[in-house]
């Protein structure tokens, strides 16, 4: 039987997908922006970080009225618990595509013909896989998906270290472009950092689906523990 | 349900473990009224001094069981078992086993509170008068004892000798548990304790339910899902007769293993 008041939980899931999607939007706009140097890309990722910011309102402020009103338990609870955390990381994904394309615009700006990326294209698409993989996993309670999910975390981390060093060799070698250089090197921290709320939503979705705890030490061993299991 | 789920349940963290994890063991246990089964096969222990709550729709047989533990069940007719069910290692159908001192022993409290139109000092000590214990000093004593185990002195100490029916629903519901507990019982039963009664009367009871286990093994069977959550360390949940899953109160709320489980209790059953 479902009651009238589970339509509030597909609401909720519903604007969690649409503040994945709009986020991951903004990385792939942040980053295409970069690479085809198109200022109004990048201007439009920064104007529209403000919607990403509501939705982690109205989805906390959903969540919140859910608790107090139905007293959920068993994986209603968990997707309250998940909901209120992923919005998070959701923002902080909007905030890091905010950062992303403010660095952007200044290396546009600067009309430099410099075009020297690195691996940041291949760290943009691997996040973004990360991520739309992650929201994937939430919408069809997969969490086999999401365990892939934080395997691929640690590559992205070894490109972004990668891209760092080949920076500071760059901004060495050409001390005068020093300032696009660190542009250059936050950028890619910021992809990374994208990885990282990625991998933070992957944990939530397999909290959410198998009450697995996989965040921090228990991430090394995935799959290995459950409740299930006993 | 088998032994070693049931062990790694009652062993699970410190906190509940138990004195002895079956005190109350229910054993094959089967139950008909006439050719009609209500229970089926039930098979699982009861800790002691703990809270274990029954739960399921309406006519899944949980006053049934209830009742099957101090035999409320025996006048009805054509009513009969199968299997077994031992309190502290005696079983209640052994035919050296008195009724009446069994139901001292493992006492009950019902829906509807059900006080003798007596005083309130008399259906605290009906029990003892029953078993002619007589010493005015000694029944005083136990009166008192009895109605601040139950939360209810303070509310009544002037009025004893009043008759119990002038009490509100609430204090009428404690008034019985005084009752069930001046006998010194090992087991109280309660069914629905708080069905009748506004949620001050019930946080009232919830106090009391917590504050008890220390000394009495209690089974509660309520219909209130936050109420078996706030008040119960171990859930069984039963469906036309059967177990279906029983664990600890924290597992069944928070990641039951059985669909069945899940769908009844976040509301989504029928
Ligand atoms: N005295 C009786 N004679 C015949 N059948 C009975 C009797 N008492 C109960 N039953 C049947 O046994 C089954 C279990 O009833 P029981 O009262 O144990 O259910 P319950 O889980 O306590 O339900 P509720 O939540 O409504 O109190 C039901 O099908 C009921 O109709
Ligand atoms: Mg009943």
């Amino acid at each position: 039987m479902k009651r009238f008041f589970h339509n509030e939980l597909d609401t909720l899931r519903s604007h969690l997908m649409l503040m994945g999607e709009k986020a991951n939007d903004a990385v792939n706009k942040s980053i295409k922006g970069l690479t085809e140097k198109d200022i109004d890309l990048v201007n439009n990722v920064i104007a529209s970080d403000e919607d990403i910011d509501a939705l982690e309102v109205e989805i906390d402020y959903e969540a919140t009225r859910y608790l107090t009103l139905r007293a959920p338990v068993a994986s209603d609870l968990r997707l309250m618990t998940v909901a209120i955390k992923a919005s998070h990381d959701l923002e902080r994904v909007g905030d890091e595509a905010r950062n992303i394309a403010k660095r952007a615009r200044k290396i546009i700006l600067k009309q430099a013909g410099y075009s020297e990326f690195q691996t940041i294209p291949d760290m943009a698409i691997m996040a973004q896989d990360m991520l739309r993989d992650a929201l994937q996993s939430f919408l069809h309670e997969e969490s086999e998906r999401a365990y892939q999910v934080m395997e691929k975390d640690e590559e992205v981390d070894q490109l972004n270290k990668a891209n760092i060093k080949a920076f500071i060799r760059m901004a060495k070698d050409d001390p005068d472009l020093i300032n696009r250089f660190l542009d250059l090197i936050f950028i890619s921290k910021s992809l990374e950092r994208i990885a990282d709320h990625a991998t933070n939503l992957a944990e939530e979705v397999i909290f959410l689906t198998t009450a697995t705890e996989t965040r921090h030490k228990a991430a090394l061993e995935p799959k290995k523990e459950s409740r299930e299991s006993e | 349900m088998n032994e070693s789920t049931q062990a790694e349940t009652a062993a699970g963290p410190g906190t509940l473990e138990a004195k002895s994890s079956e005190y109350i063991q229910i054993r094959d246990f089967s139950f008909f009224y006439g050719d009609k089964q209500a229970l089926y096969d039930l098979d699982f222990n009861i800790p002691e001094q703990r809270v274990t709550a029954f739960i399921g729709p309406s006519g899944c047989g949980k006053s049934t069981l209830l009742r099957s533990i101090n035999r409320m069940n025996d006048l009805i007719d054509g009513a009969h078992h199968q299997g077994d069910i031992l309190v502290n290692g005696n079983s209640v159908f052994d035919p050296l086993t008195e009724v009446i001192s069994l139901r001292k022993r493992v006492g009950m409290v019902f829906q509807k509170s059900n006080p003798f139109p007596k005083s309130i000092y008399e259906n605290v000590i009906y029990g003892l008068r029953v078993s002619g214990r007589k010493r005015k000093s000694e029944l005083d004593q136990v009166v008192a004892e009895s109605l601040q185990g139950a939360a209810l002195w303070d509310e009544v100490k002037d009025r004893l000798h009043e008759s119990a029916l002038g009490l509100s629903g609430g204090q009428m519901q404690r008034l019985c548990i005084a009752r069930a507990i001046a006998n010194k019982p090992e087991v109280i039963l309660m069914d629905e304790p708080c069905s009748a009664l506004d949620p001050i009367a019930t946080g009232k009871i919830e106090e009391l339910i917590h504050e008890l286990k220390d000394q009495f093994t209690i089974v509660i069977v309520t219909h209130n899902m936050q109420q078996a959550a706030r008040v119960s360390d171990f859930t069984a949940f039963f469906y036309l007769g059967k177990l279906i899953e029983y664990a600890s109160t924290e597992d069944i709320f928070f990641n039951p293993k059985e669909r069945q489980t899940e769908a009844y209790i976040t509301g989504r059953f029928g």
